[in-house]
């Protein structure tokens, strides 16, 4: 077996909230192998955002080891991390949030191809225009505002950005939790396509067991910061051991049609 | 409704609006209408106003045109205003921009620094520096600003605390971009406008302070300025007031509009962001 492409283990962040301290990742280990869906999925809450901010080095862990590519993804610093910065990206919750509120579509996705030198400044409207294109947007679409385009629009202008720099690895936070449910199925299509297409591993985090199994191959169920239980997502949906991962299943819409409160549960 | 048209609603916002603009266009006009040395001599002295056309308000005691001279005061005044208020919403939003944005050590010592300025009061401050370095435009400029831009630093770093903990600077540090490249590019502009919204304050207060080193003669000798007339013409106050009561005036209508606008600027621009 080929060494996998992220290597987490004994992750660990802990906040002081008060006077006491709490984990809000507390030894966490798990592993993504190239190409993979692995899915975070816990309730609000359960650490899916922290793990996905120390992974991306937004925040730095308490203890705990990431190796990424097969170098110590912890120790980079400075223009090094920057530079490896390319193969790992993110997609946020909420796309209006996660762009600068005063730029344009172009910049957006302009930024990447220049900070990574990727284009020369003459290629980058072709690079812009084939990108928007790849996430199944018109080239048009360059010259307007983040704050002009849809919803769904942003979060596929978000998906560009993140394969503008050809990465390996993409943490996903919550990224169509957001999306009213037939622009969350084709985020998901776009997400599925561009895996088999370009081999991109994902760290899908959702709450939503429902788009989990859509997409994931295995999964993590969490619970305050710690890991409930893992593995395949069929076998772990299908008859989850841990009490949260049976809490998250009863909650999940498309996989209990029959419980009158899904629709409740969906809405929290 | 647009700002614009909120803006001409407010007649406080409309009256310091017209004032500025007629200001701005007697400091425009100065050389078309009094061309040459605003200095020289140009009638008998102290000639009270409105006694001679060709000059309306006077003379003063060396029969200078006071008309002409209040004109190219009021250049020297806005330019000042303006300058020293710019430089100091550049230097505060810099330095409040790297201090927040840096946090730490860094952080620490220009805040100290920061507080430093502002315990000392900025006209003794601005006094201090001209009789240092000496009086010239630009150091008149520099002196004023150097009081003034710790409010925007201030201003400037509160916001940029907020929002550096936002998604969307966490997405440009993924994205691999260069920290002073975030810091200046992403958060900066997005924490100007409440230090935009010193401005009037600023540049009214820089206008004054101007005054009154002119008037203390620490003012650029070469230029004409409402300060050093005010200050010329107390020699003569018994006699001839009016030397002293016209730039005086002119110099309370100036401030005024110009806080007056720049309220108005201030409040229709923030109805507008509240609502949106
Ligand atoms: N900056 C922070 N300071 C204090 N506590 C935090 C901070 N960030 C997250 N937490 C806490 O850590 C826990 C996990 O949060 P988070 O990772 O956002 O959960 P999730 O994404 O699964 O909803 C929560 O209890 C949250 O309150
Ligand atoms: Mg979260």
């Amino acid at each position: 077996m080929s060494s996998p492409l992220l290597a987490v283990s004994g992750l660990t962040k802990r906040y002081r909230r008060g006077g006491k301290t709490i984990a809000a990742v507390d030894d966490v280990s798990f592993d993504i192998e190239p190409g993979e869906t692995l899915a975070l999925a816990g309730p609000s809450g359960s650490g899916k955002s922290t793990i996905a901010r120390l992974l991306l080095r937004l925040i730095e862990p308490d203890a705990g080891r990431v190796e990424f590519e097969g170098g110590d993804f912890l120790s980079l610093n400075g223009a090094a991390l920057r530079a490896q910065r390319a193969r790992l990206q993110m997609v946020f919750q909420d796309p209006l949030a996660a762009f600068n509120p005063r730029a344009s579509v172009a910049r957006v996705l302009d930024d990447p191809l220049r900070i990574h030198g990727i284009a020369s400044r003459k290629e980058r409207p072709r690079r812009i225009a084939a990108l928007l294109e790849r996430v199944g947007l018109s080239a048009d679409l360059a010259g307007r505002a983040i704050h002009e385009i849809s919803g769904g629009q942003r979060q596929r202008v978000a998906i560009a950005r993140a394969i503008a720099t050809k990465p390996s690895l993409i943490v996903l936070d919550e990224a169509v939790s957001a999306l009213d449910v037939s622009v969350r199925r084709q985020i998901l299509q776009l997400l599925l396509d561009l895996q088999r297409e370009e081999r991109i591993a994902y760290l899908f985090i959702s709450h939503d067991l429902g788009v989990i199994s859509a997409i994931a191959h295995r999964v993590v169920i969490l619970d305050a910061g710690r890991t409930a239980e893992s593995g395949d997502a069929r076998a772990v949906i299908d008859a989850p051991q841990s009490a949260i991962g049976k809490a998250l299943v009863a909650a999940a819409p498309k996989l209990n049609r029959t419980s009158k409160d899904s629709d409740a549960a969906d809405r929290q | 409704m647009n700002p614009l048209r909120r803006f001409f609603r407010t007649p406080e916002a409309v009256a310091g609006a017209i004032i500025l603009a007629a200001l701005c266009a007697m400091a425009l006009a100065a050389p078309l209408f009094f061309p040459g040395d605003p200095q020289a001599i140009a009638g008998p002295a102290l000639l009270p106003p409105f006694q001679d056309w060709s000059l309306p308000l006077g003379t003063d005691r060396l029969g200078r045109d006071v008309l002409a001279e209040l004109f190219h005061g009021a250049r020297t005044s806005l330019a000042v205003g303006l300058a020293a208020a710019a430089t100091a919403l550049a230097v505060g939003a810099i330095v409040g921009t790297v201090a927040g944005f840096a946090g730490g050590g860094v952080d620490e010592v220009l805040m100290r620094i920061t507080d430093a300025f502002q315990t000392v009061p900025s006209f003794l401050l601005a006094l201090a520096f001209v009789s240092v370095v000496g009086p010239s435009l630009g150091v008149v400029v520099a002196a004023i600003a150097l009081g003034a831009w710790t409010g925007p630093a201030r201003v400037a770093r509160a916001e940029v605390l907020s929002i550096r903990e936002r998604d969307f600077v966490a997405g440009a540090r993924v994205i691999g971009m260069h920290p002073l490249e975030i810091a200046f590019r992403e958060v900066l502009p997005n924490a100007l406008p409440p230090v935009l919204a010193l401005s009037s304050v600023i540049v009214a207060a820089a206008i004054l302070t101007e005054a009154a080193l002119s008037f203390l003669g620490l003012g650029d000798p070469n230029r004409v300025t409402w300060g050093g007339m005010i200050a010329e013409g107390r020699a003569v106050l018994r006699t001839a007031p009016f030397l002293s009561i016209i730039p005086g005036v002119a110099l309370v209508l100036t401030v005024l509009g110009v806080y007056l606008a720049g309220e108005g600027v201030v409040e229709t621009t923030a109805v507008r962001r509240s609502l949106s």
